[in-house]
């Protein structure tokens, strides 16, 4: 299935997105997901379906003014 | 003491953790600052969420409490969801709501910072908008629902200082209970002073002190001048006067010819 990650394609075999972090090595609990442009809280990752063409965000702490 | 969304901060300077030479190097100007607020942002992460890790860490290790902002953001969907993610990840009903309008001055979108105001009070922010000087606008964000405002005194970076201190003084004013800090544009020292001065709760700044040549003696300097700055608006300053009023007593004085 072919997926838009952090706005590079990826091409990968995960069905849902927390099968997705763990398929492409991304650990920890500081890190904010969003499908489409909604955000899916981490504990609904489990259960987030991807399809085809998702546009998936994956954000972490960082530095700010 | 100061109090914003209900929470007793002590030091009355925020700083920002970007641009510093080195994460060493931010955390000993933190310190130094004595700010127990400093700003953080979500970005991308790369290579498996260990940088943003490293760095989540070494503020969690420091004491502080954060402000997540939406720094970068243009529209209101943007600012809006990234507040959303940054609630998420950092734990906290603040948001620094920056809505940016201009790519050349940073100058904030107003109308679109009023709109992403309103959908995250109504949703539970805490909301520290990043405005203007402007007093009707800072009267819809009160309106909206927040209880800090953050005018600028200059564009973001620019270490111009205040260019409009009437404005200022006007803010502060006609929002007489409103805790108001200045973000973006303070320079050196003697800005943030100056807003002190007139009175403004607190002062949030980021680039004058990592990129100063010695960020962590500089971040002291702000301590200090936010410091002196409050405590010379508590003691009541003298107004300019036109004339030269002289100090030392004019009776007494010898007569020699």
């Amino acid at each position: 299935m072919k997926l838009t990650v952090n706005g590079e394609s990826h091409e990968v075999a995960a069905g849902t997105l927390a099968a997705l972090l763990a398929e492409l090595d991304y650990e920890g609990g500081w890190l904010a997901t969003a499908l489409n442009g909604e955000v899916v809280p981490a504990r609904e990752r489990d259960g987030c379906v991807l399809a085809e063409g998702d546009r998936i965000e994956i954000l972490a702490p960082m530095k700010g003014g | 003491m100061l109090e914003l969304y209900g929470q007793q901060v002590s030091s009355r300077l925020l700083l920002g953790t970007a641009l510093y030479p080195s994460p060493a190097i931010m955390a000993e100007a933190i310190k130094a600052s004595g700010a127990d607020i400093v700003t953080v942002s979500l970005r991308r992460e790369t290579s498996g969420g260990k940088t943003g890790g490293q760095f989540w860490s070494l503020i969690q290790s420091l004491g502080v409490r954060v402000l997540p902002n939406t720094a970068g953001c243009h529209s209101i969907k943007e600012a809006v969801t990234t507040a959303r993610m940054a609630r998420e990840v950092f734990g906290t009903n603040w948001i620094k709501l920056e809505v940016i309008g201009n790519h050349d001055t940073l100058q904030p979108d107003v109308f679109g910072l009023v709109d992403a105001a309103k959908i995250l009070a109504a949703e539970g922010f805490e909301v520290f908008p990043y405005t203007t000087d402007d007093l009707v606008v800072a009267g819809r964000l009160v309106d909206a629902g927040c209880k800090v405002l953050m005018p600028w005194c200059a564009p973001i970076g620019s270490a111009r200082g205040p260019q409009n201190p009437d404005a200022l003084r006007s803010l502060r004013g006609h929002f007489p209970d409103v805790p108001l800090i200045v973000d973006a544009g303070i320079g050196r020292p003697s800005h943030a002073a100056t807003v002190m001065e007139l009175g403004y709760d607190a002062v949030l700044l980021n680039t004058a002190v990592a990129k100063a040549g010695d960020p962590v003696a500089m971040a002291a300097a702000f301590g200090k001048a936010v410091r002196a700055g409050r405590q010379a608006f508590g003691a009541g300053l003298l107004e300019p006067r036109d004339m030269a009023v002289p100090s030392t007593p004019v009776i007494g004085m010898a007569a020699f010819s």
